[in-house]
Protein backbone atom coordinates (compact mmCIF):
# COMPACT_ATOMS: atom_id res chain seq x y z
CA UNK A 1 0.00 0.00 0.00
CA UNK A 2 1.59 3.46 -0.82
CA UNK A 3 2.83 5.77 1.68
CA UNK A 4 2.14 8.98 2.05
CA UNK A 5 3.66 12.36 3.54
CA UNK A 6 0.25 14.69 3.83
CA UNK A 7 -0.66 18.12 5.58
CA UNK A 8 -4.06 17.45 6.97
CA UNK A 9 -6.26 20.26 8.37
CA UNK A 10 -7.89 19.47 11.60
CA UNK A 11 -12.05 19.65 11.08
CA UNK A 12 -12.89 19.05 14.80
CA UNK A 13 -11.51 18.42 18.19
CA UNK A 14 -13.08 16.68 21.25
CA UNK A 15 -11.85 15.30 24.66
CA UNK A 16 -13.90 12.03 24.68
CA UNK A 17 -12.53 12.32 28.81
CA UNK A 18 -9.83 14.04 30.54
CA UNK A 19 -6.07 13.01 29.40
CA UNK A 20 -7.62 12.01 25.60
CA UNK A 21 -8.17 13.77 22.90
CA UNK A 22 -9.80 13.20 19.15
CA UNK A 23 -8.64 14.70 16.36
CA UNK A 24 -10.73 14.41 13.07
CA UNK A 25 -8.94 15.32 10.02
CA UNK A 26 -9.43 16.02 6.55
CA UNK A 27 -7.37 16.28 3.28
CA UNK A 28 -8.54 19.70 1.44
CA UNK A 29 -6.53 18.28 -1.30
CA UNK A 30 -8.45 15.20 -2.24
CA UNK A 31 -10.03 11.78 -0.66
CA UNK A 32 -7.97 10.20 1.64
CA UNK A 33 -5.19 7.58 0.62
CA UNK A 34 -6.29 3.82 1.07
CA UNK A 35 -5.87 2.30 4.80
CA UNK A 36 -6.95 -0.50 6.54
CA UNK A 37 -7.55 -1.19 10.20
CA UNK A 38 -4.65 -1.41 11.91
CA UNK A 39 -2.43 0.60 10.47
CA UNK A 40 -1.29 3.52 12.12
CA UNK A 41 -0.23 7.21 11.03
CA UNK A 42 3.29 9.02 12.42
CA UNK A 43 2.02 12.65 13.27
CA UNK A 44 4.73 14.89 13.31
CA UNK A 45 4.80 17.45 16.32
CA UNK A 46 5.19 21.29 15.39
CA UNK A 47 5.67 23.93 18.08
CA UNK A 48 7.46 21.52 21.05
CA UNK A 49 10.90 21.72 21.45
CA UNK A 50 11.39 18.96 23.66
CA UNK A 51 9.45 16.63 21.21
CA UNK A 52 12.06 15.37 18.10
CA UNK A 53 10.85 12.42 17.14
CA UNK A 54 6.94 11.92 15.36
CA UNK A 55 4.10 10.21 17.49
CA UNK A 56 2.89 6.99 15.99
CA UNK A 57 -1.00 7.21 16.37
CA UNK A 58 -3.54 4.01 15.63
CA UNK A 59 -6.19 4.93 13.04
CA UNK A 60 -9.60 5.10 15.39
CA UNK A 61 -11.42 5.73 11.89
CA UNK A 62 -11.68 6.95 8.48
CA UNK A 63 -15.11 8.32 7.14
CA UNK A 64 -15.45 8.27 3.41
CA UNK A 65 -18.21 10.13 3.67
CA UNK A 66 -17.26 12.59 5.55
CA UNK A 67 -13.66 12.41 3.90
CA UNK A 68 -12.28 11.97 7.88
CA UNK A 69 -9.62 10.74 9.28
CA UNK A 70 -9.87 10.15 13.15
CA UNK A 71 -7.20 9.84 15.94
CA UNK A 72 -7.59 9.19 19.30
CA UNK A 73 -4.70 10.28 21.48
CA UNK A 74 -3.79 9.80 25.04
CA UNK A 75 -2.01 12.59 26.35
CA UNK A 76 0.95 10.94 27.71
CA UNK A 77 4.08 13.88 27.52
CA UNK A 78 4.94 16.67 25.38
CA UNK A 79 4.35 15.81 22.11
CA UNK A 80 0.94 14.10 22.49
CA UNK A 81 0.37 17.17 24.75
CA UNK A 82 1.48 19.45 21.48
CA UNK A 83 -1.07 17.59 19.81
CA UNK A 84 -4.10 18.33 22.23
CA UNK A 85 -3.62 22.06 21.36
CA UNK A 86 -4.60 22.06 18.23
CA UNK A 87 -7.64 23.64 16.64
CA UNK A 88 -9.76 23.33 14.25
CA UNK A 89 -8.17 24.92 10.79
CA UNK A 90 -4.89 23.89 11.91
CA UNK A 91 -2.64 21.94 9.66
CA UNK A 92 -0.64 18.57 10.57
CA UNK A 93 1.69 16.85 8.81
CA UNK A 94 1.19 12.89 8.69
CA UNK A 95 3.02 9.98 7.10
CA UNK A 96 0.33 7.34 5.92
CA UNK A 97 -0.49 5.03 6.30
CA UNK A 98 1.78 2.47 8.30
CA UNK A 99 2.45 -1.19 8.88
CA UNK A 100 -0.15 -4.03 8.57
CA UNK A 101 -3.39 -3.95 9.44
CA UNK A 102 -5.49 -7.23 10.97
CA UNK A 103 -6.88 -9.95 8.49
CA UNK A 104 -9.71 -8.82 7.16
CA UNK A 105 -10.06 -11.93 4.55
CA UNK A 106 -11.28 -14.24 4.82
CA UNK A 107 -14.18 -12.59 7.30
CA UNK A 108 -14.49 -14.24 10.37
CA UNK A 109 -18.24 -15.41 10.73
CA UNK A 110 -18.58 -14.19 14.68
CA UNK A 111 -15.28 -12.11 15.30
CA UNK A 112 -15.09 -10.64 19.40
CA UNK A 113 -12.97 -7.28 19.18
CA UNK A 114 -11.56 -6.86 22.43
CA UNK A 115 -9.83 -3.44 23.92
CA UNK A 116 -8.79 -1.82 26.87
CA UNK A 117 -7.82 1.85 27.82
CA UNK A 118 -6.71 4.02 24.44
CA UNK A 119 -6.74 0.35 22.72
CA UNK A 120 -9.69 0.07 21.61
CA UNK A 121 -9.25 3.43 19.38
CA UNK A 122 -8.36 1.21 16.12
CA UNK A 123 -11.19 -1.22 16.81
CA UNK A 124 -13.91 1.18 15.72
CA UNK A 125 -12.34 1.12 12.46
CA UNK A 126 -11.89 -2.82 11.99
CA UNK A 127 -15.82 -3.11 13.68
CA UNK A 128 -17.10 -0.67 11.00
CA UNK A 129 -14.75 -2.11 8.41
CA UNK A 130 -15.96 -5.98 9.32
CA UNK A 131 -19.37 -5.07 9.58
CA UNK A 132 -19.40 -3.54 5.94
CA UNK A 133 -17.91 -6.97 4.94
CA UNK A 134 -21.35 -8.21 6.13
CA UNK A 135 -20.52 -9.73 9.43
CA UNK A 136 -21.52 -8.86 12.85
CA UNK A 137 -18.46 -7.55 15.44
CA UNK A 138 -19.01 -8.27 19.06
CA UNK A 139 -17.06 -5.40 21.08
CA UNK A 140 -15.46 -6.49 24.56
CA UNK A 141 -14.11 -3.30 26.19
CA UNK A 142 -12.34 -3.18 29.17
CA UNK A 143 -11.18 -0.30 31.70
CA UNK A 144 -10.71 0.27 35.18
CA UNK A 145 -13.46 2.03 36.00
CA UNK A 146 -16.54 3.63 33.86
CA UNK A 147 -15.53 7.12 33.16
CA UNK A 148 -12.20 5.48 31.75
CA UNK A 149 -14.57 3.97 28.41
CA UNK A 150 -14.07 6.34 25.31
CA UNK A 151 -16.79 6.33 22.06
CA UNK A 152 -18.91 3.52 23.94
CA UNK A 153 -22.12 4.45 21.79
CA UNK A 154 -20.20 4.75 18.53
CA UNK A 155 -18.97 0.80 19.00
CA UNK A 156 -23.04 0.29 20.13
CA UNK A 157 -24.14 1.27 16.47
CA UNK A 158 -21.52 -0.66 14.90
CA UNK A 159 -22.01 -4.06 17.03
CA UNK A 160 -22.77 -5.47 20.36
CA UNK A 161 -20.77 -4.32 23.30
CA UNK A 162 -20.04 -6.35 26.69
CA UNK A 163 -18.18 -4.08 29.28
CA UNK A 164 -16.25 -4.83 32.14
CA UNK A 165 -14.37 -2.53 34.27
CA UNK A 166 -12.06 -3.58 37.53
CA UNK A 167 -14.58 -1.96 39.86
CA UNK A 168 -17.65 -2.78 38.62
CA UNK A 169 -18.84 0.76 37.66
CA UNK A 170 -20.27 -0.20 34.70
CA UNK A 171 -20.48 -3.99 32.83
CA UNK A 172 -19.35 -6.87 34.96
CA UNK A 173 -16.70 -6.47 37.25
CA UNK A 174 -13.04 -7.46 36.81
CA UNK A 175 -10.67 -7.58 33.57
CA UNK A 176 -12.44 -8.49 29.84
CA UNK A 177 -10.95 -12.13 30.45
CA UNK A 178 -13.26 -13.10 33.54
CA UNK A 179 -16.28 -12.20 31.71
CA UNK A 180 -19.59 -14.20 31.73
CA UNK A 181 -19.18 -14.69 27.62
CA UNK A 182 -16.29 -16.65 28.07
CA UNK A 183 -18.28 -19.15 29.59
CA UNK A 184 -19.15 -22.38 28.28
CA UNK A 185 -18.49 -23.19 24.19
CA UNK A 186 -17.13 -20.00 22.53
CA UNK A 187 -19.30 -18.54 20.05
CA UNK A 188 -16.55 -16.50 18.62
CA UNK A 189 -14.45 -17.92 16.05
CA UNK A 190 -11.99 -14.99 16.10
CA UNK A 191 -10.02 -12.56 18.07
CA UNK A 192 -8.55 -9.34 17.20
CA UNK A 193 -7.15 -7.65 20.25
CA UNK A 194 -5.52 -4.24 20.97
CA UNK A 195 -5.00 -2.73 24.54
CA UNK A 196 -2.16 -2.75 27.62
CA UNK A 197 0.21 -5.45 26.47
CA UNK A 198 -0.83 -7.66 29.96
CA UNK A 199 -4.32 -7.13 28.68
CA UNK A 200 -3.34 -8.70 25.55
CA UNK A 201 -1.08 -10.92 26.73
CA UNK A 202 -3.87 -12.64 29.00
CA UNK A 203 -6.34 -12.65 25.83
CA UNK A 204 -3.55 -14.34 23.83
CA UNK A 205 -3.22 -17.03 26.64
CA UNK A 206 -7.11 -17.41 26.55
CA UNK A 207 -7.38 -17.29 23.36
CA UNK A 208 -5.12 -20.75 23.13
CA UNK A 209 -6.58 -22.31 25.40
CA UNK A 210 -10.31 -21.69 23.26
CA UNK A 211 -8.39 -22.64 20.53
CA UNK A 212 -9.50 -19.37 18.26
CA UNK A 213 -7.38 -17.61 16.20
CA UNK A 214 -6.13 -14.56 17.47
CA UNK A 215 -4.30 -10.96 16.39
CA UNK A 216 -2.93 -8.63 18.84
CA UNK A 217 -1.92 -4.88 17.60
CA UNK A 218 1.56 -4.03 19.57
CA UNK A 219 3.05 -0.59 20.29
CA UNK A 220 6.58 -0.51 21.06
CA UNK A 221 8.10 2.65 21.26
CA UNK A 222 9.26 3.40 17.65
CA UNK A 223 11.26 6.24 15.33
CA UNK A 224 10.83 6.06 11.83
CA UNK A 225 7.94 3.91 11.55
CA UNK A 226 9.04 2.63 8.35
CA UNK A 227 11.17 -0.64 8.93
CA UNK A 228 14.35 1.82 9.14
CA UNK A 229 15.41 2.60 12.51
CA UNK A 230 15.27 -1.34 13.82
CA UNK A 231 14.37 0.33 17.06
CA UNK A 232 10.82 -0.78 18.05
CA UNK A 233 10.95 -4.64 17.37
CA UNK A 234 9.59 -7.37 19.35
CA UNK A 235 11.11 -10.96 20.05
CA UNK A 236 9.17 -13.01 17.70
CA UNK A 237 9.26 -16.76 16.61
CA UNK A 238 11.43 -15.26 13.77
CA UNK A 239 13.61 -13.05 15.46
CA UNK A 240 13.42 -9.72 16.56
CA UNK A 241 11.09 -7.86 14.03
CA UNK A 242 9.98 -4.49 13.58
CA UNK A 243 6.81 -3.84 15.09
CA UNK A 244 6.32 -0.82 12.76
CA UNK A 245 6.62 -2.69 8.92
CA UNK A 246 5.77 -6.57 10.38
CA UNK A 247 3.20 -5.31 12.51
CA UNK A 248 2.12 -3.48 14.52
CA UNK A 249 -1.08 -6.19 14.35
CA UNK A 250 0.73 -9.78 14.76
CA UNK A 251 -0.75 -13.65 14.39
CA UNK A 252 -0.64 -14.96 18.21
CA UNK A 253 1.42 -17.62 17.05
CA UNK A 254 4.14 -15.17 15.77
CA UNK A 255 4.54 -14.13 19.57
CA UNK A 256 6.14 -15.45 22.15
CA UNK A 257 3.63 -14.98 24.92
CA UNK B 1 47.25 20.65 3.07
CA UNK B 2 50.57 19.78 4.37
CA UNK B 3 51.97 17.15 2.21
CA UNK B 4 51.23 15.85 -1.29
CA UNK B 5 50.55 12.23 -2.46
CA UNK B 6 49.72 10.68 -6.08
CA UNK B 7 46.95 8.26 -4.96
CA UNK B 8 43.52 8.16 -6.37
CA UNK B 9 42.39 9.89 -2.98
CA UNK B 10 43.48 13.28 -3.32
CA UNK B 11 40.76 16.07 -2.33
CA UNK B 12 41.18 17.89 -5.23
CA UNK B 13 38.44 17.72 -7.60
CA UNK B 14 38.86 14.74 -10.52
CA UNK B 15 39.40 16.86 -13.77
CA UNK B 16 37.14 14.32 -15.69
CA UNK B 17 34.21 14.73 -13.85
CA UNK B 18 33.04 17.30 -16.22
CA UNK B 19 34.09 14.86 -19.18
CA UNK B 20 31.88 11.99 -17.86
CA UNK B 21 29.17 14.34 -18.42
CA UNK B 22 28.42 14.81 -14.65
CA UNK B 23 28.21 18.78 -13.45
CA UNK B 24 28.47 21.41 -10.36
CA UNK B 25 27.00 18.99 -8.11
CA UNK B 26 29.14 15.86 -8.39
CA UNK B 27 31.95 15.09 -6.11
CA UNK B 28 34.62 12.76 -5.68
CA UNK B 29 35.15 10.72 -2.58
CA UNK B 30 38.52 8.64 -2.68
CA UNK B 31 38.19 7.76 -6.75
CA UNK B 32 34.07 7.20 -6.06
CA UNK B 33 32.16 9.73 -7.98
CA UNK B 34 28.82 11.07 -6.53
CA UNK B 35 26.10 12.76 -8.91
CA UNK B 36 25.63 15.15 -5.99
CA UNK B 37 27.05 14.85 -2.26
CA UNK B 38 23.96 14.01 0.16
CA UNK B 39 24.20 10.37 0.85
CA UNK B 40 22.04 8.86 3.54
CA UNK B 41 23.67 7.52 6.71
CA UNK B 42 23.64 4.07 7.67
CA UNK B 43 21.05 1.96 10.05
CA UNK B 44 18.26 5.57 9.07
CA UNK B 45 17.45 4.62 6.11
CA UNK B 46 17.22 0.67 5.67
CA UNK B 47 18.18 -0.33 2.25
CA UNK B 48 16.55 2.70 0.53
CA UNK B 49 13.62 0.61 -0.71
CA UNK B 50 11.78 2.27 2.77
CA UNK B 51 11.51 5.03 1.42
CA UNK B 52 10.70 4.45 -2.53
CA UNK B 53 7.00 6.19 -2.06
CA UNK B 54 8.09 9.32 -0.74
CA UNK B 55 11.12 9.83 -3.15
CA UNK B 56 13.35 9.48 -5.96
CA UNK B 57 15.90 6.90 -5.06
CA UNK B 58 17.72 7.95 -8.43
CA UNK B 59 18.22 11.78 -6.84
CA UNK B 60 20.43 10.47 -4.44
CA UNK B 61 24.03 11.34 -4.45
CA UNK B 62 24.38 7.71 -2.89
CA UNK B 63 22.78 5.35 -0.64
CA UNK B 64 24.84 3.40 2.49
CA UNK B 65 22.83 0.60 3.49
CA UNK B 66 22.31 -1.26 6.95
CA UNK B 67 25.57 -2.28 8.37
CA UNK B 68 25.90 -5.52 7.49
CA UNK B 69 28.19 -8.49 9.34
CA UNK B 70 29.57 -11.90 8.44
CA UNK B 71 26.63 -13.54 10.35
CA UNK B 72 23.56 -12.62 10.78
CA UNK B 73 22.83 -10.97 13.98
CA UNK B 74 20.00 -10.17 16.37
CA UNK B 75 20.67 -7.19 17.93
CA UNK B 76 20.26 -6.02 21.08
CA UNK B 77 16.96 -6.50 23.08
CA UNK B 78 13.91 -4.16 23.36
CA UNK B 79 13.80 -1.57 24.56
CA UNK B 80 16.66 0.39 21.71
CA UNK B 81 15.07 3.82 21.72
CA UNK B 82 14.80 6.83 23.62
CA UNK B 83 14.01 10.21 22.76
CA UNK B 84 16.34 12.98 23.98
CA UNK B 85 16.38 17.14 23.39
CA UNK B 86 16.80 17.48 19.71
CA UNK B 87 17.79 14.10 19.31
CA UNK B 88 17.79 10.29 20.10
CA UNK B 89 19.61 7.49 21.67
CA UNK B 90 19.78 3.54 19.52
CA UNK B 91 21.20 0.57 21.17
CA UNK B 92 19.84 -1.27 17.98
CA UNK B 93 22.96 -3.61 18.01
CA UNK B 94 23.63 -4.01 14.44
CA UNK B 95 20.70 -6.14 13.52
CA UNK B 96 21.00 -8.05 10.23
CA UNK B 97 20.65 -11.00 8.36
CA UNK B 98 24.55 -11.37 7.23
CA UNK B 99 26.31 -10.89 4.40
CA UNK B 100 24.83 -13.96 2.24
CA UNK B 101 21.51 -12.64 3.00
CA UNK B 102 22.31 -9.49 1.38
CA UNK B 103 24.07 -10.13 -1.81
CA UNK B 104 21.39 -13.12 -2.38
CA UNK B 105 18.10 -10.84 -1.99
CA UNK B 106 19.04 -7.31 -1.51
CA UNK B 107 21.88 -6.69 -3.81
CA UNK B 108 19.94 -7.62 -6.41
CA UNK B 109 16.97 -5.59 -5.81
CA UNK B 110 19.19 -1.81 -5.15
CA UNK B 111 21.60 -2.34 -7.41
CA UNK B 112 18.92 -1.47 -9.73
CA UNK B 113 19.10 2.28 -8.01
CA UNK B 114 20.55 4.51 -10.31
CA UNK B 115 22.53 5.93 -7.59
CA UNK B 116 25.95 4.90 -5.83
CA UNK B 117 25.36 1.78 -3.15
CA UNK B 118 27.03 1.66 -0.64
CA UNK B 119 27.79 -1.05 2.47
CA UNK B 120 28.65 -0.26 5.86
CA UNK B 121 30.79 -3.13 6.66
CA UNK B 122 31.18 -4.31 10.60
CA UNK B 123 32.54 -7.01 12.05
CA UNK B 124 33.39 -8.37 15.78
CA UNK B 125 36.92 -9.33 14.26
CA UNK B 126 39.54 -8.54 12.27
CA UNK B 127 38.95 -11.65 10.42
CA UNK B 128 35.14 -10.88 10.21
CA UNK B 129 35.51 -7.50 8.99
CA UNK B 130 38.24 -8.81 6.27
CA UNK B 131 35.84 -11.72 4.69
CA UNK B 132 32.67 -9.26 4.88
CA UNK B 133 34.53 -6.66 3.04
CA UNK B 134 35.97 -9.43 0.83
CA UNK B 135 32.17 -10.59 0.08
CA UNK B 136 30.99 -7.38 -0.78
CA UNK B 137 34.05 -6.77 -2.97
CA UNK B 138 32.94 -9.13 -5.37
CA UNK B 139 29.49 -7.23 -6.01
CA UNK B 140 29.82 -5.63 -9.36
CA UNK B 141 27.62 -2.81 -8.38
CA UNK B 142 28.79 -1.87 -4.74
CA UNK B 143 31.63 0.64 -5.74
CA UNK B 144 32.31 1.57 -2.10
CA UNK B 145 32.43 0.55 1.55
CA UNK B 146 32.13 2.20 4.72
CA UNK B 147 33.83 0.59 7.34
CA UNK B 148 32.26 0.89 10.55
CA UNK B 149 35.17 0.68 13.58
CA UNK B 150 32.49 3.04 15.39
CA UNK B 151 29.14 1.43 16.53
CA UNK B 152 28.93 1.85 20.18
CA UNK B 153 26.14 -0.59 20.94
CA UNK B 154 28.46 -3.85 20.73
CA UNK B 155 30.16 -5.61 23.18
CA UNK B 156 32.77 -7.09 21.23
CA UNK B 157 34.44 -5.01 17.44
CA UNK B 158 32.71 -2.19 16.43
CA UNK B 159 33.85 0.42 18.40
CA UNK B 160 36.74 -0.85 20.08
CA UNK B 161 38.79 -0.80 16.85
CA UNK B 162 37.56 2.59 16.25
CA UNK B 163 38.91 4.18 19.42
CA UNK B 164 42.20 3.50 19.64
CA UNK B 165 44.85 4.14 16.19
CA UNK B 166 46.21 1.01 16.66
CA UNK B 167 43.00 -1.03 16.86
CA UNK B 168 41.77 1.34 13.86
CA UNK B 169 44.88 0.86 11.79
CA UNK B 170 44.76 -3.15 12.24
CA UNK B 171 41.38 -3.60 10.79
CA UNK B 172 42.10 -0.71 7.48
CA UNK B 173 45.15 -2.35 6.92
CA UNK B 174 43.65 -6.14 7.25
CA UNK B 175 41.00 -4.75 4.61
CA UNK B 176 42.61 -2.55 2.99
CA UNK B 177 44.72 -5.68 1.37
CA UNK B 178 41.46 -7.67 0.33
CA UNK B 179 39.71 -4.61 -0.85
CA UNK B 180 40.75 -2.54 -4.15
CA UNK B 181 37.70 -0.53 -4.44
CA UNK B 182 36.91 2.72 -2.70
CA UNK B 183 37.56 2.23 1.15
CA UNK B 184 35.73 4.96 3.06
CA UNK B 185 36.44 4.24 7.54
CA UNK B 186 33.38 5.83 9.50
CA UNK B 187 34.84 7.33 12.83
CA UNK B 188 33.85 7.31 16.72
CA UNK B 189 33.51 10.48 18.13
CA UNK B 190 33.79 8.77 21.47
CA UNK B 191 38.26 9.50 21.35
CA UNK B 192 40.30 12.38 22.61
CA UNK B 193 41.35 12.86 19.20
CA UNK B 194 39.64 12.28 16.22
CA UNK B 195 42.66 13.43 14.01
CA UNK B 196 44.68 10.89 15.23
CA UNK B 197 42.56 8.03 14.47
CA UNK B 198 41.75 9.39 10.81
CA UNK B 199 45.59 9.94 10.18
CA UNK B 200 45.81 6.22 11.49
CA UNK B 201 43.39 5.26 9.27
CA UNK B 202 44.47 7.57 5.91
CA UNK B 203 48.38 6.10 6.78
CA UNK B 204 46.53 2.93 6.00
CA UNK B 205 45.65 3.07 2.89
CA UNK B 206 41.56 4.43 3.81
CA UNK B 207 40.26 6.67 0.73
CA UNK B 208 38.28 8.35 2.88
CA UNK B 209 36.83 9.16 6.20
CA UNK B 210 33.22 9.42 7.22
CA UNK B 211 32.39 11.39 10.82
CA UNK B 212 30.81 10.96 13.31
CA UNK B 213 28.91 7.93 14.18
CA UNK B 214 26.88 8.60 17.59
CA UNK B 215 28.02 10.07 20.45
CA UNK B 216 27.90 7.59 23.92
CA UNK B 217 24.90 8.64 25.94
CA UNK B 218 22.45 7.42 28.25
CA UNK B 219 18.73 7.71 29.43
CA UNK B 220 17.20 7.18 32.93
CA UNK B 221 13.79 6.75 33.95
CA UNK B 222 13.40 8.60 37.05
CA UNK B 223 9.84 7.03 38.33
CA UNK B 224 11.35 3.89 37.25
CA UNK B 225 14.71 4.15 38.57
CA UNK B 226 16.65 2.55 35.72
CA UNK B 227 18.30 3.40 32.36
CA UNK B 228 15.53 3.11 29.27
CA UNK B 229 18.08 1.21 27.22
CA UNK B 230 17.87 -2.51 27.34
CA UNK B 231 21.57 -2.56 27.95
CA UNK B 232 22.07 1.00 29.49
CA UNK B 233 23.89 3.18 26.92
CA UNK B 234 23.37 3.67 23.38
CA UNK B 235 24.33 6.30 20.92
CA UNK B 236 23.20 9.90 20.37
CA UNK B 237 21.87 11.61 17.12
CA UNK B 238 20.20 14.06 15.79
CA UNK B 239 20.47 17.95 15.70
CA UNK B 240 21.93 17.48 19.54
CA UNK B 241 25.16 15.99 18.31
CA UNK B 242 26.03 18.68 15.43
CA UNK B 243 27.94 20.82 16.86
CA UNK B 244 30.22 18.03 18.02
CA UNK B 245 30.18 16.56 14.57
CA UNK B 246 30.80 19.86 12.30
CA UNK B 247 33.72 20.86 14.93
CA UNK B 248 35.20 16.76 14.20
CA UNK B 249 35.00 17.55 10.56
CA UNK B 250 36.91 20.57 11.11
CA UNK B 251 39.31 19.48 13.11
CA UNK B 252 40.08 15.95 10.54
CA UNK B 253 40.31 18.68 7.53
CA UNK B 254 43.54 19.72 8.64
CA UNK B 255 44.57 16.40 9.75
CA UNK B 256 44.27 14.71 6.73
CA UNK B 257 44.46 14.36 3.00
CA UNK B 258 41.79 11.97 2.42
CA UNK B 259 38.12 13.08 1.51
CA UNK B 260 35.90 13.84 4.56
CA UNK B 261 32.17 12.57 4.29
CA UNK B 262 30.38 14.67 7.15
CA UNK B 263 27.51 13.44 8.99
CA UNK B 264 25.69 14.54 12.46
CA UNK B 265 22.52 15.95 12.75
CA UNK B 266 22.23 17.32 9.53
CA UNK B 267 18.48 18.58 9.12
CA UNK B 268 18.31 21.02 6.25
CA UNK B 269 20.52 22.34 3.40
CA UNK B 270 22.12 24.85 5.38
CA UNK B 271 23.14 22.06 8.08
CA UNK B 272 24.37 20.69 4.91
CA UNK B 273 26.14 23.46 3.42
CA UNK B 274 27.82 24.09 6.95
CA UNK B 275 29.78 20.75 6.73
CA UNK B 276 30.97 21.25 3.40
CA UNK B 277 32.49 24.43 4.95
CA UNK B 278 34.17 22.78 7.70
CA UNK B 279 35.89 20.39 5.01
CA UNK B 280 33.14 17.76 3.96
CA UNK B 281 33.22 16.51 0.36
CA UNK B 282 30.01 14.95 0.93
CA UNK B 283 27.35 14.52 3.41
CA UNK B 284 25.07 11.73 5.04
CA UNK B 285 21.69 12.33 6.55
CA UNK B 286 21.08 10.67 9.05
CA UNK B 287 18.55 11.21 11.91
CA UNK B 288 16.50 13.49 10.05
CA UNK B 289 14.77 10.73 7.80
CA UNK B 290 12.70 9.92 10.41
CA UNK B 291 11.39 13.09 10.92
CA UNK B 292 11.00 13.58 7.11
CA UNK B 293 11.47 10.85 5.19
CA UNK B 294 11.88 12.92 2.10
CA UNK B 295 14.61 15.25 3.64
CA UNK B 296 17.01 14.40 1.44
CA UNK B 297 15.60 15.99 -1.87
CA UNK B 298 14.98 19.54 0.44
CA UNK B 299 18.94 18.82 0.81
CA UNK B 300 19.32 18.03 -2.32
CA UNK B 301 17.05 21.25 -3.99
CA UNK B 302 18.81 23.60 -0.97
CA UNK B 303 22.24 22.97 -1.90
CA UNK B 304 21.38 23.69 -5.36
CA UNK B 305 19.93 27.05 -4.24
CA UNK B 306 22.60 28.16 -1.66
CA UNK B 307 25.65 27.17 -5.08
CA UNK B 308 23.37 29.24 -7.18
CA UNK B 309 22.98 32.13 -4.48
CA UNK B 310 26.29 32.38 -3.79
CA UNK B 311 27.44 32.22 -7.29
CA UNK B 312 29.38 29.15 -7.18
CA UNK B 313 29.38 27.11 -10.50
CA UNK B 314 30.52 24.00 -8.25
CA UNK B 315 29.87 22.46 -5.15
CA UNK B 316 33.24 21.75 -5.03
CA UNK B 317 34.48 24.96 -4.65
CA UNK B 318 32.93 25.05 -1.23
CA UNK B 319 34.71 22.22 0.28
CA UNK B 320 36.49 23.01 3.19
CA UNK B 321 35.84 26.84 2.27
CA UNK B 322 35.25 27.90 5.89
CA UNK B 323 39.03 27.38 6.58
CA UNK B 324 40.31 29.91 3.63
CA UNK B 325 41.76 33.15 5.58
CA UNK B 326 40.63 36.32 4.59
Amino acid sequence: MKKYILDLVVQRTSAPRPGYVLLQLTDPSGPLPEMVPGQFVEVRVDGSPETFLRRPISINLVDREANELWLLIHVVGAGTRALATLKAGDTVNLVLPLGNGFTLSPTPHSPLLIGGGVGTAPLLYLGQELKRQGTKPTFLLGARACEDLMQVERFREVGEVYITTEDGSLGERGFVTQHSLWNGTSAYDYIYTCGPKPMMVAVARLAREKGIPCEASLENLMACGLGACLCCVEDTTEGHVCVCKEGPVFNIEKLKW
Amino acid sequence: MTTSNNNITSRQPSPSLQKRGLGGESVNIGGLTLKNPVMTASGTFGYGLEFADFIDLNRLGGIIVKGTTLEPRQGNPYPRMAETPQGMLNCVGLQNKGVDYFCEHIYPEVRKINTAVLVNVSGHSIETYVECARRIAELEDIPAIELNISCPNVKQGGMAFGVTCEGAASVVKAVRAVYPKTLIVKLSPNVTSIADIARAVEAEGADAVSLINTLMGMAIDAERRRPILSIGTGGLSGPAVKPVALRMVWQVYDAVKIPIVGLGGIMNATDAVEFMLAGASAVEIGTANFIDPAVTMKVIDGIHDYLTRHHFSSVRDIIGAAHQQG
